[in-house]
């Protein structure tokens, strides 16, 4: 029955290419995560009456930070064909997008953590100094555990954000469900393809987007 | 234990040069429960957070329980700030640890071993009271509990000093209290030494040995409670004062008084120490041949003594009420007769 209804779908290839969204979306979601929190906290350190405050320093990444935010996604994968040419040498392929994901999220997922970080109360992490704590304890044990929950809500954002980056990237080669329903779909005029490709990606981003709010609320305990 | 020689701590802002902190010296000695009491804006929090090295002094050298702590920095800092531990206003406890873990968090940078940390913080949590609640989270907790967590964690690594910033200004009376009576308890069983900053006379007048007033950055008396609250010398310290031993509306009181008793005297008496222990009044009235009619009082306890006021109505033949008087001038009371203005 349901070949009458979609003639053109043809199911293993949608399932390869679901794989191919899963694999693009979770590889640059971790390495999304690792960047933006790092970039993230040198962000809040070194903003003013933090522990590494440090102007300059700042001023550098928040510029890094808003210009690589602000250039629209399908530019930026163009803008970066060189240099993922270069560490990966093609521009084919579900890797191929992962450079250009990774590096138009991460910034983006740094100023939520950056927000989440300012969220601390001020107060808990003098009292962590006035404890004799090191920097890095501050770091692992007082920033990273209190600001958690706008952490992983923040990742959550960021995440369906990319599953709709993944798609673009789809449509210049990189392969997953928007190559697919660019290429087999749209172009071919298979509106059936089209139509189940993007089902797919919706459920994907509402069990993204559930996961998410169930950690969130576990882990909030304020 | 604590000295403080020279102090002075400079902000700079927009608005020019604050002197935060001008001039101070102070000594605290060992095992003393010490008091700095000031309206806000007064210097006091820049004081007490110079003792851990939160602020670093502009001029001057602190030092507590050997430590230079105005020099000294990076590791050596860490170090010496784990023998003098702080509490806070709003407790600044970590939300997402259980009390357990809170209390284990200092124990946790001194790098103890897991097995000892868990002893040291049951024994802990029986300390401050909080037997039953280890696995709450601070949501959880009751503002009193906070602060007994709080209390907790500042004892975990053997501090020789504690410091109390404002720690029970965001409580209620009666709970301000019983976080008073756990910090006596601790300074006699441990021979803790105990800074505290408040701006409520009644923490200094309940667990303070010696009390210094600060103004504008400048400590403008200091002596021991008893002292200060018998001969408040600046007018900044008689206003304080007059938060624990005349209730607010006194001076309504009196001229109503005044007003309802157009005979005879009405006297107003100050107790200190032993005196207000004396069965006075007994003593009046057996002793002259006058009426004594008690109006208004309050005795209230200090660490190291007694210290009251009370209005009384003295009627009678006004030869034997001026005698009358004159005996209680005899008994070291302090007495001013409140004249029909």
């Amino acid at each position: 029955m349901l070949n009458e209804w979609l003639p053109n779908v043809d199911w293993e290839r949608m399932w390869e290419a679901t794989k191919e969204t899963l694999y693009m979306t979770s590889i640059s979601v971790v390495a999304t995560f690792i960047l933006g929190i790092i970039l993230g906290l040198l962000l809040f350190l070194t903003s003013k009456g933090n522990i590494w405050q440090n102007q300059f320093v700042n001023k550098i990444i928040a510029a890094f930070v808003n210009v690589f935010r602000s250039i629209p996604f399908l530019i930026l994968i163009v803008l970066l064909i060189p240099f993922t040419k270069m560490i990966l040498g093609t521009m084919i392929g579900e890797n191929a997008a992962l450079p250009a994901l990774i590096i138009g999220a991460a910034p983006f997922y740094a100023r939520m953590v950056e927000i989440g970080l300012r969220e601390i109360d001020k107060g808990v992490i003098e009292a962590s100094k006035s404890m004799g704590a090191k920097t890095s304890t501050i770091i692992w044990k007082v920033l990273i555990p209190e600001s958690m929950p706008a952490l992983v809500s923040g990742i959550t954002v960021t995440a369906i954000a990319l599953v709709g980056y993944t798609a673009m990237a789809g449509v210049i080669g990189a392969g997953g469900l928007g190559n697919l329903a660019y290429l087999e779909g749209f172009q071919r005029s298979r509106y059936d393809v089209v139509w189940i490709a993007t089902i797919i990606i919706l459920i994907i981003v509402f069990i993204i987007q559930m996961i998410g709010d169930l950690i969130t609320s576990k882990l909030d305990k304020r | 234990m604590i000295s403080i020689k020279d102090v002075k701590k400079i902000f700079s802002t927009k608005n020019g040069k604050v002197n935060a902190v001008d001039n101070v010296n102070l000594e605290i000695n060992e095992g003393e429960i010490f008091g700095v009491i000031g309206y806000s804006g007064a210097g006091k929090s820049t004081l007490i957070r110079m003792l851990n090295g939160l602020e670093i002094p502009t001029e001057g050298v602190v030092s507590v329980a050997g430590n230079e702590v105005s020099r000294i920095k990076g590791a050596s800092l860490r170090k010496a700030r784990q023998e003098i531990s702080m509490i806070f206003q709003h407790f600044n406890l970590l939300w997402s640890r259980t009390v357990r873990e809170n209390i284990a968090f200092p124990l946790e940078i001194a790098g103890v071993p897991k097995k000892e940390r868990l002893e040291r913080v049951n024994e802990l949590i029986k300390l401050v009271g909080l037997d039953g609640r280890e696995d709450a989270y601070p949501s959880q907790l009751s503002g009193g509990q906070k602060q007994r967590v709080g209390i907790a964690r500042a004892l975990a690594n053997n501090p020789k000093v504690l410091l109390c910033d404002e720690a029970t200004s965001a409580l209620d009376p009666q709970t301000t209290d019983s976080i008073l009576d756990l910090l006596v308890d601790i300074n006699e069983r441990l021979g803790l030494t105990i800074v505290l900053i408040t701006h409520e006379m009644h923490v200094i007048r309940k667990i303070c040995h010696r009390v210094a007033v600060m103004e504008g950055g400048r400590i403008v008396e200091i002596g021991e409670v008893l002292d200060v609250f018998q001969k408040p010398k600046e007018p900044i310290t008689k206003r304080f004062v007059q938060q624990v031993t005349e209730p607010e509306e006194t001076k309504e009181t009196i001229t109503h008084l005044l007003n309802a008793y157009p005979n005879g005297q009405i006297v107003q008496l100050g107790f200190v120490g032993g005196s207000a222990e004396q069965p006075l009044i007994t003593n009046l009235i057996r002793h002259y041949n006058v009426t004594v009619n008690v109006l208004q009082g309050k005795i209230s306890q200090t660490q190291s003594g007694s210290y009251g006021t009370l209005f009384i109505h003295i009627d009678g033949e006004s030869d034997e009420v001026t005698r009358a008087i004159e005996y209680i001038h005899s008994q070291k009371v302090g007495v001013e007769v409140i004249s029909h203005a």
